[in-house]
């Protein structure tokens, strides 16, 4: 494998854990704050993207399809958490489970039923279409590396909101402490749908991003919702720096071990012996890295135990 | 006593007047249909769905009673419903299957409990050779059949090197192997991703390393809409070709221009030209307002088959209606259509292109890349 196509595949790795990263931040948040386990987030996910796709075809603009996956994403989490997610933070893992499990099914049915079930169509917009050539000679497309440069931004953007402004402190406040901060005034069931509507809103955008270059389909979500929660595993539960060093290391372990993999046992195996290995101990990489992981950090790279 | 005697009297002869004045064509049957409504792979149930009815409701036999299940594309569920099915239903026929490994757990079983199955999608090389049985009748395809169609398209255009690329289950490998089978020449790399993988990038860009001259894939559902839009937008100009599923109508309105010249095998086209065909497309397009994919096609001719054995035998007689089915004496929508000993089809297999007619993304044929296709598992079946 040559150094050109070793680090194309590098920049590929960097893609899919920006994009885990927005996923997993919300969840992470939301698990950190309200000790809640929210299957629905690959729902918000997928709503993100419907609404992306739905209002880029009535209007023809990306961009504000993109601010309509932030606007349902966000409703719509905020809508579950006042009517169903309320009820269950002082509940049992278990009776969430279940809960955000029906709303899965209740949403995936709701959005077939609205959008009916053929996939929709959503495509990268011309400015961001095609591909450019790197310093090196590499060739990348265009979109990928803007989606790496908006899922860095968005992870500064969090950085900030959590350590500088008034609404991080509490988020932090509320992650050590629910009872005392309620206890100080804050408004504490302001406070979870704020923190739930915003991981909603990032599920979401996350969901309009990745949908144009895939398939936007419902139950699209829940395959990204199971490499979330490895994410989330990995970094730490709780934490947002823990999220993005997972992201990123669940994104290059994939894509590196799906290459690499292959190639290396082909080293000392026939062919078509080296693939069938190679394939499927890529599909386990990132499952091998988690469960090595929590042998040494049980509570995950940056969590609290 | 009179009374009761006088209504018994009465509904016998309202019985038999009845027996009398119905007509002496067609008999009826009832259908289980076992399909996928629901989840991912809902788009493809639902077309055959609405085909198959359609043929139905043409043939105007009102004793036909179907009735329709989701299997949730899960074979578990789809196991109780064929029990159900066969059980307290009491149905005579059953079809509507998508999946290979659904149409494996289910299909042995109805069979040898001397139920009839036609399958309007999916066939799996085990039902067709050594588990093949005489009750089994696939009026869609073999698994192998567009990709050894694709293999001799290959040669023909003299492609020297090809970079493959599947997901890493049976049927994924079935299809490789299809290919492999008539194609000749090299084979720069073969890759077998994760079932249900959505991001390609990585394999996008070994395959902008490799030396080869053309990219064959199977990737079927929202796989191949996630490939195409990638590997559009990644400046690869490698050709891409690959078996229908990946470019069927339901598929290529998400694809959209990404699409457009792509290469891709099939038994079905709308455009293919002949009276049943062109009836087929409109009929269906004027009934469900959207064009219909290969899968309606097919279950469509599912639902021929079933009423062209019906006119011929009655359903309760096995082996009268058996033989009625092996005639296979209908209009097929891809024109010529016969079992094989098998009872798989004989077809042209077509080459497609996708091109643009006016807004709409679609298929246009553009020759036959194989004639008269058979499958390979003939000799190894015995009934």
């Amino acid at each position: 494998m040559s150094l050109l196509l070793f680090i194309e595949q590098v920049l590929n790795g960097l893609q899919f854990g920006v994009m885990l990263f927005l996923m997993a931040a919300g969840l992470t948040l939301i698990f950190g704050v309200m000790g809640l386990i929210n299957l629905a987030h690959g729902s918000l996910y997928m709503i993100g993207a419907f609404a992306a796709a739905a209002v880029s075809a009535a209007t023809g603009s990306f961009l504000l399809g993109l601010a309509a996956s932030l606007a349902a994403a966000a409703a719509a989490g905020a809508l579950i958490e006042v009517v169903v997610i309320r009820r269950l933070y002082d509940k049992d893992h278990l009776d969430q489970v279940l809960a955000t499990f029906a709303l899965i099914l209740i949403f995936s049915e709701g959005t077939r039923w609205v959008f009916g079930s053929f996939p929709l169509y959503l495509d990268v917009p011309s400015y961001l279409a095609g591909s450019v050539t790197l310093p090196g000679g590499i060739e990348y497309p265009l979109y990928r590396l803007a989606i790496i440069a908006i899922g860095l931004l968005v992870a500064a953007g969090l950085f900030a909101l959590i350590a500088w402004t008034r609404i991080g402190i509490q988020i932090r406040a509320g992650e050590s402490d629910r009872e005392m901060i309620a206890v100080l005034g804050v408004n504490i069931s302001a406070l979870y749908t704020i923190v739930f509507a915003l991981g909603a809103a990032l599920a979401g955008f996350a969901g309009a991003l990745i949908g144009a270059i895939q398939s936007v389909q419902v139950g699209m979500g829940e395959p990204v919702l199971i490499l979330a929660f490895v994410v989330i595993v990995i970094g730490g539960i709780g934490s947002i720096k823990g999220a993005l060093v997972g992201a990123i290391l669940v994104g290059l372990t994939d894509t590196l071990g799906r290459t690499l993999l292959p190639v290396a046992f082909d080293t000392f195996m026939t062919a078509s012996a080296a693939n069938a290995v190679g394939s499927a101990l890529a599909s386990m990489s990132i499952y091998i890295l988690m469960a090595v992981l929590l042998v040494f950090k049980p509570t995950g790279l940056f969590g609290s135990a | 006593m009179i009374v009761k005697k006088l209504i018994a009297a009465a509904s016998l002869a309202a019985l038999s007047a009845a027996g009398l004045s119905a007509p002496a064509m067609a008999g009826g049957a009832k259908v289980g249909m076992i399909t996928t409504l629901s989840g991912g792979g809902a788009a493809l149930g639902i077309d055959v769905r609405d085909g198959f009815m359609m043929a139905i409701e043409q043939s105007g036999n009102k004793d036909i009673e179907v009735i329709v299940e989701d299997s949730q594309r899960k074979p578990d569920v789809a196991v109780q419903l064929a029990d159900k099915m066969v059980q307290s239903d009491k149905v005579d026929v059953l079809t509507g299957i998508i999946w290979s490994n659904i149409a494996m757990a289910v299909v042995p079983a109805v069979t040898a409990q001397g139920k009839f199955y036609i399958s309007p999608n999916a066939g799996p090389s085990g039902l067709a050779g050594k588990g093949c049985h005489k009750n089994y009748f696939n009026v869609s395809w073999q698994n192998d059949d567009f990709n050894e169609a694709a293999g001799n398209y290959a040669n023909d255009e003299g492609i020297g090197k090809v970079f493959l690329l599947a997901p890493n289950y049976p049927a994924g490998k079935d299809m490789i192997a299809g290919f492999k089978r008539t194609y000749k020449g090299e084979i720069s790399e073969e890759v077998y991703t994760k079932l249900g993988q959505t991001d390609y990038a990585a394999e996008i860009a070994q395959i902008r390393a490799s030396d080869a001259d053309l990219v064959y894939f199977f990737l079927p559902g929202g796989m191949g809409i996630s490939f195409m839009k990638q590997y559009a937008g990644s400046g690869v100009d490698k050709p891409v070709m690959g078996p229908a599923f990946s470019f069927d109508q339901g598929i290529l309105g998400a694809i959209g221009d990404a699409a457009l010249g792509v290469k891709n095998t099939s038994h079905w086209s709308k455009d293919l030209d002949n009276a049943a065909n062109k009836a087929f497309v409109k009929d269906f397009q004027d009934k469900y307002g959207r064009l219909p994919s290969l899968y309606a096609a097919q279950g469509f001719d599912a639902g021929l088959l079933l009423v062209s054995a019906l006119e011929k035998a009655d359903i309760k007689d096995a082996d009268a209606f058996r033989a009625a089915l092996e005639e296979a004496d209908f209009d097929s929508v891809r024109g010529k259509f016969k079992f094989s000993p098998n009872h798989h089809p004989v077809h042209d297999i077509y080459m497609r292109e996708v091109v643009k007619e006016g807004d709409v993304v679609t298929n246009r044929v553009i020759g036959v890349a194989s004639k008269d296709h058979t499958n390979i598992y003939n000799a190894e079946c015995k009934m």
